[in-house]
């Protein structure tokens, strides 16, 4: 009779992952079946779970669109996202290895003044850093998109925490054949720490290619959109066209989804090896 | 072997870009906003020619009760996406876990919404799930059973707009928690299952109760430190669910929406923006730090 309970229990269980799992995925094929649907399928008054047409000109149509300059807001976002998570992993990896393995008598000093921001959330100060931006005149560029959002302390936490638990025979060998810390770094370091850097880089990249506060605030002018932006401007906007906004929307999550789906073992990898629980 | 002063000269080469950018855009923008918030300054980010108020930007801030008011919509925000998150994901990870078959399949599917943005999401939600007339999701459903069409959105009494404002975080977020709680049920010692076993635990709740949950206690302070941080920080949801072509409704201004209205809005008052900001930074930090001694974070590191 044990048995027979545990076999329920594990079939009960098994139904309600896969319930979920749907659940889940609705958003996903909402966002699709309204971005292929006509707009009068989208609103008309009985509800099917597939349109009645499949309108793929929506996905040409909606590049023509002059008040959602979506060519432009994606080409803005790909710059953005690809600077800024380039930037940050070369930045925050450098500063990760210099605080786990350079011997400096005050390190502990200079780690804890970079992990004290991590106190004081982004989001919090982006008065202060507009007030700064702007004073700089950098308001709708580029640098004024990137370059605030490029020192994170939490990639460079990540980085350190991963670089104290590294093999230091590797580099010890590098060390007695000569090499100094820049060559040690760049020659046996990096190639041996792969996984760490696509962790950070696809979880920097996924925030840069998601972030709406910093830009919406920075990217005043039409022409500094992001893709974010863009689709925000047009959710609020009078006359709005269904079909277009969520082809747009489909768009603009195509290019994370497939990065995500290839990256994604990375990023629990990264996470699972972070030493955020610990 | 290099001397102390060339191994000093290569920390800094090392550590020094990140640090001076860290410096030069997280504590520069504080220290002047915290001088900012001294003055009456409107529309300009420099103080000079602006009046010295001194604490008079505080004193308006902590009187004004629009934004008490956005401090309490934090609070209840607070109250709905923490235990809900945590329970949430918890939850997954407890069933994906023990799952023989598929795992990576069902992890990847509850993780793939982290990769989607608070717009977009907020584009499905508003327009698709919960937009309030007979050709929304919800209302189909509801209708099925026979139940009224709600304008879920515009409804404030009963809120029903706090069920949208919930759900497409929950769903944007519950992902990543649940890989914190995968990776802390992975690193539970099999043995202690097996001495349970031995003992006469049953294997479910009572297993749960008295081994795993206990054991996930590190994990689930990090994620109740990070759900209850990153809800002081909601920004995206707010904006993108409730402003429409006629504004932001007056209800539900939780502090940064606030603050954004305040500092950039028609106002340009960022002399009383900066203040908000940084009384927000001081309840944060102070929220963080009790936490955080309250549960003993980091005392492994020590």
């Amino acid at each position: 009779m044990d048995d027979a309970l545990t076999r329920a229990g594990r079939a009960l269980r098994v139904v309600l992952v896969v319930a979920l799992a749907l659940l889940f995925l609705v958003p996903f094929y909402l966002l699709v079946r309204n971005g292929l649907a006509t707009e009068q399928d989208i609103t008309a008054p009985d509800w099917t779970f597939f349109p009645r047409v499949l309108q793929w000109s929506n996905l040409t149509e909606v590049f023509q669109d002059p008040n959602l300059p979506l060519g432009r807001a994606l080409l803005n976002s790909t710059l953005i996202a690809v600077s800024t998570t380039a930037g940050t992993v070369l930045l925050a990896s450098l500063a990760g290895y210099g605080l786990a393995r350079i011997p400096y008598p005050h390190a502990n000093i200079v780690f804890y003044a970079i992990l004290g921001t991590l106190m004081v959330p982004a989001a919090v100060t982006f008065v202060p850093s507009f007030v700064l931006v702007s004073s700089l005149g950098w308001i709708s560029t580029l640098r004024g998109l990137v370059i605030p959002t490029l020192f994170s302390a939490f990639a460079c936490f990540i980085f350190r925490q991963y670089f104290l638990g590294f093999p230091r025979e590797l580099e010890d060998a590098a060390r007695v054949d000569g090499l100094g810390y820049w060559r040690t770094y760049w020659r046996i370091v990096v190639p041996n720490a792969r996984p760490v850097f696509a962790a950070v880089g696809t979880i920097v990249f996924i925030g840069a290619w998601n972030a709406f506060l910093w830009p919406l605030v920075i990217g005043q002018d039409q022409e500094a959109w992001t893709v974010q932006v863009a689709l925000s401007t047009f959710t609020t906007a009078q006359n709005l066209n269904l079909h277009e906004l969520f082809v747009a929307a489909a768009v603009s999550i195509a290019p994370l989804v497939v990065v995500f789906l290839v990256l994604q073992r990375y990023i629990v990898a990264g996470v699972e090896r972070s030493g955020i629980d610990d | 072997m290099l001397g102390p002063q060339r191994r000093n000269l290569w920390f800094w080469a090392f550590v020094g870009p990140f640090a001076v950018g860290l410096g030069l855009f997280t504590y520069v923008p504080l220290a002047w906003s915290v001088y900012l918030s001294f003055f009456d300054a409107h529309n300009t980010v420099s103080p000079s020619g602006a009046d010295f108020v001194g604490l008079g930007n505080y004193g308006a801030m902590l009187s004004d009760a629009s934004f008490l008011g956005s401090l309490g919509t934090f609070l209840l925000f607070t109250a709905f996406i923490v235990p809900a998150t945590y329970v949430l994901s918890l939850a997954l990870a407890l069933m994906v876990n023990r799952l023989r078959f598929a795992q990576a399949f069902f992890r990847s599917v509850f993780f793939l919404p982290t990769a989607c943005s608070y717009v977009v999401a907020a584009v499905i939600w508003k327009l698709s799930i919960f937009n309030g007339v007979r050709f929304g999701l919800a209302n189909t459903v509801l209708g099925w059973f026979g139940a009224d069409q709600t304008a879920w959105l515009s409804t404030t009494d009963p809120p029903w707009y706090w069920l949208v404002i919930v759900t497409v975080r929950l769903w944007l977020q519950a992902g990543f928690y649940m890989i914190l709680f995968l990776a802390g049920l992975q690193r539970i010692p099999p043995q202690l299952y097996e001495a349970a076993a031995v003992d006469g635990a049953r294997p479910g709740w009572q297993t749960f109760r008295h081994l795993t949950f206990p054991q996930l206690r590190a994990t689930s302070v990090a994620v109740v430190l990070l759900l209850v941080i990153n809800a002081f920080q909601a920004f995206d949801e707010f904006y993108n669910l409730l402003s429409d072509a006629r504004g932001y409704p007056p209800y539900a201004r939780p502090p940064l929406v606030y603050l954004y209205y305040t500092a950039l809005g028609r106002d340009q008052n960022l002399g009383l923006g900066s203040a908000g900001a940084v009384i927000l930074a001081l309840i944060i930090a102070v929220a963080t730090v009790v936490q955080a001694r309250w549960f003993g974070l980091g005392r492994k590191e020590e």
